[in-house]
This record gives C-alpha cells, structure tokens and sequence, in this order.
C-alpha cells in the first residue's frame, strides 16, 4: 500500500512538473525559476503532506469508511443544538457587532450580509427547487439599476423605489424562468449563464439609459421618518440611513426578514412541493403538484429577493456600474448555497461569512482569493458534495446515496 | 462444486439500494450446457445476470466462473474472462450502424481474421443483419435488435453466453428462429444461460431448469422434468 | 459598400471564426457525449492553450527559427500547447471529475466551475492581467479574390482546422478507441460488458477535446495578436452555443454550429451595431434551447438523458 502510494506521488509530482513550471516559470522567453519552483514546491508539499496523512492513517489501521469524517460530526453536532438558541446567538452577535468594530469590519460585515440575503434568495431556486442559475446577479442588477435610475431620473425615494425594483426583479425572473421551465440540469445553467450575460451587456451598452460602463452615481441615501416634538408642535423628523453602522442595521435587518420569510416558505406547503419538484419532477407533476407554476414562483422569489440587496447595495454606494454584477458574482452566490449545503438555511450564513469575511480580512492574500476560491468550490464537491451543513432533507438522502456507490460496480 | 459446471452462484445476494433484489441464490450451469432460469417479471431474473456480468456486486454470496471466483470483478474483466451478455432491452448502440455493433462485440479480440470469419457466421446466422449492416441500430425493428444483441455477445468468442429473454416482444415465427439459432450456437460448445419468460419455449430446450419467485430460487430440476411439473404448468404455461 | 468583394470577405471572416468556436465546441460536445457533463473549464484550456503556444512561439522566434523553418515551428508550436493542455485536460478530469461520477450532476457542475475559477486566476497570476502580445509572424499578405483579401494567416489557420476536424472524424470512425468512444457515450453499462475500460476511454475523450481546444486558442492569439487571461470566458459560451445548436454530443453538429455561430456574430457585426453582438448570440442560444432543445441535428435523446 505504501510502495503504490508512492508510486502514486512520483507520478502526480512528475504531471505538476509538467504543468506548473512553463506555465508559472515562462513570461514569453524569460523563465523566472524561483517563483516556478516555488508554486511547484507548495504544490509537491501538499501531496507529501496528503501521503503523509494516508500513511499514519493506514498505520494506525483505522478503517476510513467506518469512520464518521469530522466534518459530519461537526455538521451533526451543530444539528443537534436547539436552532432557537443558535439562531438567536447569531442575531446578538450581528446585532453588537457594530459596537465593537471599526467602520472597515463594519463595511466587510454589510458585504457579508448583502451576500448572505443574496444567498439566501438563491437558496429558494437552487437549494429548494433544485433549478441551477448561472445569472442569479442579474436581479441584482436589476434591482440597483432600477432604484438608481429611478431616484436619478424622477427623485423617488429608496423605499417607494424598492417595491418597483422587487417587482421589476421578479417580473425579469418570470421572463428568464418561463423558457427554462422545460429545461434540466446543464442546459438550465448555461441559459441562466447567458441571460446574466444578456442583462449585463444591456446596462453596459444601452449609453442612454444607463450611462453605459461610467455608471450611474449619486443616489440618496434611504431615509427614516419618525414622529418627534420641534418647533412647538408634532413634526415628522428625517433620518438619514447614511453612516456605516446604521447602513449594517439597515441591511441585517433585511437579512433577517430574508431569513424569516425564507423559513416560512421552506415549512409551507409551497416549500414541500418545490422539494417534490426537485427530487423528482415527474413524480410531482402527476401527484398533482403545479411544477411550472412552483418553478416561476422559485424564479421570481429568488429575484425578488436579490432586487432588494440590489438596491441596497446601490444605496449604499451611492454608485452603480455594470462590471459590479459580472459572471464571477453569480459563481460567488452559487457557492455559497452550495458549500453551505444546498437547502440549508445556517448553511448559507456560515458559507457566505467564510467566502466573503474571511478573504477580507486577509487582505494581503486578496490576489489569492479567487484561485483559493475555485479550488475550495472543486474541493468542497469532491470530498464534502452535500455542503457544510447540509439540509435535514438531505442527510437521509446522503446515507441512501451511499449505500447505492458501494453496491453498484459502475 | 462440479467440475462440469461453467457457472455457478452460491447463497448470492443483491441488492438495489434498500431494496433485496437476490435472496441467496443458487445455481450453476453446466459446461456444454443450456440452463434456463424462469420467472415472473420482477423476480429478480435480470438482476442474477447483472450481477453475474459484474454490473452488481452481491453484498453476500459467490459467483465462480470456470472454478474461479468472479464477484466483485468489473464488468471489463468479466468480458475478458470469457462471459458475453444480450441484456435485457438489447442495449443497441443506437447511433453505430449494425456492422460496427458487432465489431464493438470483437472489441477485446485482436485476430482480425478470425472476427471475419466469426462475422460471416452471425450472418449466417441472422441474414438479416447483413442486409442491414450499414444502417443504424437505432433503426432496427425488435426482432432485428434481438438479433443484433445475439450476434454482438456471439462476437466476443464467448464460453458462457448470457441471454436475457430473448424473445421478448417478437412474434412468435421469429421467437422459433432465435430458439433454433440459440441451440445452434450451443453446438458449437458455447455454454447458455437463458433467461426467460416464455417457459414453454426456455425449457423445451434447456437440460436443467430453475423457477424464480421474487428473489429466490423456488424449483431445480431437469427442464423436462420441469415441463411435466404440475406447478409450473399451473404457474407458466398456462395449462 | 455592400459590394460582393464586402460579402466575400465577411464570409471568410465568418469561416475563419466559425472554425475556431467549432474547434472549442467539439471539445465540449465530446466530453458532454461521454460523461454528461459540461466541462466549464475547457474555457481556461482553450486560453492555456494559446498561453503555451505565445511561449514556445517567443522561444522559437528569438532563435530565428520562425523565419528559418516555418512550418516546423509551426509544427512545434501547435504540437507542444495541444500536448500541454492534453495532460492538463487529464489531470483536471482525474483531480476534479472523475471522482465525482456518481454524485450529483449539480456537484460536478460546480466541481468544473471551481476548476475554471481556479484555473483562470492561475493563469491571472502567473501570466500577468492585462493583454499578451503575440509575435505577429503572418503579415498582411495573402491573397485577393473578387475584391476580398484573404491573408495567409487565414487561410492557414482555416485549413488547419479543417485537417483537425478531419482527423478527428477518422479517429472517431475508423479507430478501435474511436468507436469505443461513441460506444461508451451511447450506452455506458454495455459498453463496459463488452469489455471497454471506461477510464481509458474518458481519459481519451479529455486528451483529444482539450487538445482541439488548446489548437483554437493557439490559432486566436495568432490571428489577434494577444492572449489574455480570462478570454476564455466568452469563447466559452459561444462554443457552447455552437455545441448545443449542433446537437450536444454530435461531433459533425459541433462543426457546424460553430460555422452558424461564427456566421451570425460576423454579419451582425458587419452590418448592424456591434456592440450588441454578443447580446445576439446569446438570445439565439436560449430560442434554439426553447424551441429546439436538442439543437438543430441534435439525436432526439439527449434531453431524457440530461
């Protein structure tokens, strides 16, 4: 076993070789060895580490499949906490967070939280319905363009603006979902791609409208009003959501009705069926179960949803330009519905504080960040398919599912 | 274990998923030989030869090949050994036209001449399929595709030949042509493992028989004394 | 100046791109056929590709030998990205799909999409961000019929990828691993009775298809003049398109859905606002899904397999 495995590791050593030192070592003609090396060294170190791992494993004579990997302890420990206790833990934390942080973590916590409400709308096509979407920022878009053009252009406020941009988002994601609604797997991902696609080139080309790539900048802040005495008498006074901290309380508690309003669907009978949709369509369609119906409504929710971080979003930038809602972000929602395990609602806020907070916070790393990101995403599919913390629906699943792997020779 | 048996299958079973498709079957087909296996559909009869092909892995139990134990092999390496199978469905390669079907049979063997001669038997065997050697698999009749799965397993040069109901949906004049070529490829020492659901038919050429109800073997016998069962004949011929 | 000379000439262009989404497509079309899977990197192996063929090309040109012995450098460099990206197509499929066969489709969607993300920042990394200029080594000269100029790059690249297509076709035909090939993405499970070892064949399927990709990118930076990291990208969804317009996992109806989709994006181009020509073919992508979802000449199945 040892002799294969290092067998095994002069091979992968030799097509790292192979791969890493021309295309990390050559800038045209210029060969830069030490950084060449140096990649190949880190990548060679990780094998060694890997056979190193499999060698005390196997010394030790621990049997791998009887073990429960650590990560589902961890995933099933966190499962047995009472949700109310953890759920209302989180809100403490996010709610005293502001008070304890400088106005940089306070930014990269409103970050964390506007992908976190995105997360969770996409949560309701890909994770519930089991429809994929490869466009899902386009809502995004939609949804900040709609509030910037429409404060711009005719002065309307951020909130009698952001029931127009929902509805614009969800009316954009009935027009997307309605000629998806026949197709599966692969092909719903790149429509979906290409419809974000479609929706990006338009803001980035139609100058009139949108000011093409400039964007659009100068958009008011959201306002509050709230009854108090001045001036002798009982006025409205004007509160403007504009410093870091209120902006955070502004979106979590977005976030948070997100959730809730999530919560509910999932429990609802619509939540049922949207499963039924996504384990089995046909089965569903002939118990009597509406699926195109149940698909538009996913389509148009999980727009919704991302219509109203979108105008968040552009509120709180006060700026809007189309490369802020390109290919990468849609991939970046997606892995967080994904890596938290698809369906899972904690799932989702654990992912997106791993995705976004944590490359924030290394910053020197940020150049990184990206290539990090791709390999965890292949990785995390690899090893751990079902996400950190996977949906309760999809435990039982899981164990079917492995079953079937051990029986079946294909 | 006799000696003279090609096949033999001790205590298997199967399973898909939860389900327990093979409770713990046991049977052997001898060298030379014709066995049938019969049953209704869903008693597990494709399944015993899924896993005999290695497609399934019985969770308990062995499967010997020529006195060599085959469970747990792969697929490729049961071909190698020698086991060839028309599936149930015959699995056509739709969009390969019937000349490259049978090839894709040869596809371990690398005497070219002999494929030739092996081919030129399949269309003696099946004229038909000569007739129709460029066109696609996809666009055979049924009875056609039989054939087509037949003569693709017969390529391979197999020892034990797995059929699995082979008369399935053919009238019944084509039923009779297939039987007759199935007892001609046996003359040639091709060993045969015939599933079926037509009893009549399997038994009448069979040497030994066995009846399968829901994942179990529940009759062995001689096929012909099988045919005079009166079980059976209540159960499946219809008399 | 719609002039015939006008209208030969965008025909050429539209030839010459047509070939380039076709060689890309064929890539995806070929691994979808075999294993149901769209690779989402083969974007990042087609701009490896031209990454590869930049460097050899510099080396080779800074001995002189592009002006010596052009053909041969031709030769190597061509040979050199297709064999770098082949073993980078083997080791993403071992890395990142292969252990994911029997997941779930949606798993190994991301798993492809985790390996383009990383790939492309890679090449970000290593190579730089911004465009890479390709030695310019054809010139302006070619040939001129009826008013249009053909340029010797064109035509060498056209009938390179034609010879490609060609070969391809003859592997797939007339070869024994050929015809194992379209035996196992017809039918996996006997494919594997008749004795066909489906690891090799996959493992075929992503030497050849990143192969015929990494050859396009090669052929863009030489027609361009410049390579940069994420050209991918767009390459991507177009040869897709090309691919599902043809038929996903139909070899000849890859060629010729990357000719339409090469047509549609040069005419558009040439007569009406091309700004909006990606826009275009992405609209036409999505109708010919709607209303034909196994693409034009697509084999009917495909959609009951997906």
């Amino acid at each position: 076993m040892i002799r294969q495995e290092i067998k095994k590791l002069a091979v992968y050593s030799v097509f790292l070789a192979i791969l890493i030192l021309p295309m990390v070592g050559f800038r045209t003609t210029h060969f830069e060895a030490g950084r060449a090396f140096k990649v190949l060294g880190l990548f060679i170190a990780i094998l060694v580490a890997n056979f190193v791992a499999k060698v005390v494993r196997s010394r030790r004579g621990e049997d791998q499949l009887q073990k429960v990997s650590l990560g589902d302890r961890i995933s099933l420990r966190f499962a047995e906490i009472p949700k109310i206790y953890t759920l209302g833990l989180l809100v403490a934390v996010a709610a005293v967070f502001p008070l304890l942080a400088d106005n940089y973590m306070i930014d990269v916590g409103i970050t964390c939280l506007i992908y976190v409400t995105l997360g969770l709308g996409l949560n309701i096509v890909v994770g519930l319905c089991g429809l994929l979407d490869l466009g899902y920022i386009a809502f995004y878009a939609v949804g900040a363009y709609t509030y910037a053009l429409l404060n711009l252009r005719f002065g309307v406020s951020f909130w009698a603006a952001l029931p127009a941009g929902v509805l614009m988002g969800m009316f954009l994601g009935c027009v997307i979902g309605y000629p998806t609604l026949k197709m599966r797997g692969d092909y719903l991902a790149i429509v979906t791609m290409g419809f974000g696609e479609i929706i990006r080139l338009v803001l980035n080309n139609w100058d009139k409208l949108t000011a093409g790539p400039n964007g659009l900048f100068g958009m008011q802040k959201p306002t509050l009003y709230y009854p108090g005495f001045h001036d002798g008498g009982l006025h409205l006074s004007v509160y403007s959501i504009k410093t870091l901290p209120a902006l955070y309380y502004m979106i979590l508690i977005i976030a948070l009705l997100t959730l809730v309003g999530i919560r509910r669907l999932n429990d609802s009978r619509i939540g049922r069926a949207w499963v039924a949709v996504r384990e089995d369509e046909t089965a569903a369609e002939l118990s009597g179960v509406p699926t195109t119906w149940l698909k538009l409504l996913a389509y148009a929710l999980g727009a919704g949803f991302a219509a109203v971080a979108g105008a968040f979003f552009a509120a709180k930038l006060s700026y809007v330009n189309p490369n802020f809602f390109i290919f990468m972000e849609s991939c970046i929602v997606l892995c967080i519905v994904v890596l938290g395990g698809s369906g899972s609602i904690p799932g989702v806020i654990v992912a997106g504080f791993i995705l976004i907070a944590v490359p924030e916070i290394f910053r020197e790393l940020q150049n990184y960040r990206m290539l990090a990101f791709g390999a965890i995403m292949a990785i995390m599919m690899v090893l751990k398919p079902d996400g950190l913390i996977p949906a309760r629906r999809r435990r039982v699943q899981m164990a079917e599912r492995r079953q079937l792997a051990g029986e079946s020779n294909e | 274990m006799n000696k003279a048996d090609v096949l033999v299958l001790k205590n298997v079973h199967t399973y898909y998923g939860n389900i327990h498709a093979l409770k713990g079957i046991d049977l052997a087909v001898p060298k030379g030989g014709i066995a049938c296996l019969i049953g209704a559909n869903g008693a597990g009869k494709s399944t015993t030869l899924m896993t005999v092909s290695g497609v399934l892995r019985p969770r308990q139990g062995e499967v010997f090949f020529e006195g060599r134990p085959i469970h747990g092999t792969t697929p490729e390496k049961v071909a190698a050994l020698g086991i060839a199978q028309s599936p149930e469905g015959r699995q056509i390669f739709p969009r390969m036209s019937v000349l490259e079907n049978l090839e894709m049979g040869a596809f371990l063997r690398r005497d070219r001449e002999g494929i030739q001669k092996d081919l030129e038997w399949v269309y003696s065997l099946f004229p038909i399929l000569q007739d129709r050697r460029n066109q696609l698999g996809g666009t055979l009749s049924g009875g056609e595709q039989q054939m087509l799965a037949i003569g693709r397993a017969l390529m391979s040069r197999p020892s034990l030949l797995l059929l699995d109901e082979p008369s399935l949906g053919l009238a019944p004049k084509i039923v009779e042509t297939i039987f007759e070529t199935i007892l001609e490829i046996n003359k040639r020492g091709t060993s045969i493992f015939l599933v079926e659901q037509n009893a009549q038919m399997a038994l009448s050429i069979a040497e030994i028989g066995y009846v399968m109800e829901t994942g179990t073997i529940v009759l062995t016998d001689r096929a012909d004394a099988l045919l005079e069962n009166e079980q059976v004949k209540k159960a499946y011929l219809g008399e | 100046m719609t002039s015939t000379g006008f209208i030969l000439q965008q025909l050429v262009n539209a030839l010459f791109l047509g070939s380039i989404y076709a060689l890309i497509a064929l890539g995806y079309t070929m691994v979808y056929g075999i294993i149901e899977l769209i690779n989402f990197a083969h974007g990042e192996l087609f701009t490896a590709g031209a990454f590869i063929g930049l460097i050899v090309l510099s080396a080779l040109q800074s001995v002189g030998w592009v002006d010596s012995h052009f053909i041969l450098t031709m030769v190597i460099v061509f040979a050199m990205a297709m064999a770098y990206v082949a073993v980078l197509g083997v080791a993403l499929e071992h890395v990142a799909y292969r252990p994911l066969r029997d997941a779930s489709r949606l798993a190994a969607i991301l798993s492809a999409l985790g390996m383009s993300i990383f790939l492309s920042n890679g090449m970000m990394l290593s190579q730089g961000v911004s465009d890479r200029a390709y030695p310019s080594i054809f010139g302006a000269e070619g040939i001129t019929v009826m008013g249009a100029k053909i340029t010797n790059g064109q035509i060498f690249i056209i009938l390179l990828a034609v010879a490609l297509m060609v070969a391809l076709q003859l592997f797939v035909h007339r070869t024994r691993l050929g015809k194992a090939m379209r035996a196992t993405a017809q039918n996996r499970t006997m494919s594997r009775m008749l004795g066909i070892n489906i690891d090799q064949t996959i493992r075929i399927t992503f030497i050849i298809g990143p192969a015929l990709g990494a050859a396009a990118g090669v052929m863009v930076g030489l027609y361009y003049g410049a390579v940069r990291f994420d050209m991918g990208f767009i390459f991507m969804i177009k040869a897709f398109a090309a691919a599902i317009l043809g038929g996903i996992g139909s070899i000849p109806g890859a060629m010729i859905g990357g000719l339409i989709i090469g047509g549609v994006e040069v005419l558009w181009a040439a007569f009406l606002p091309s700004a909006w020509k990606d826009v275009t073919t992405f609209t036409l992508l999505i109708l010919v899904l709607y209303f034909k979802p196994s693409g034009l000449w697509g084999q009917g199945d495909v959609e009951v397999r997906v």
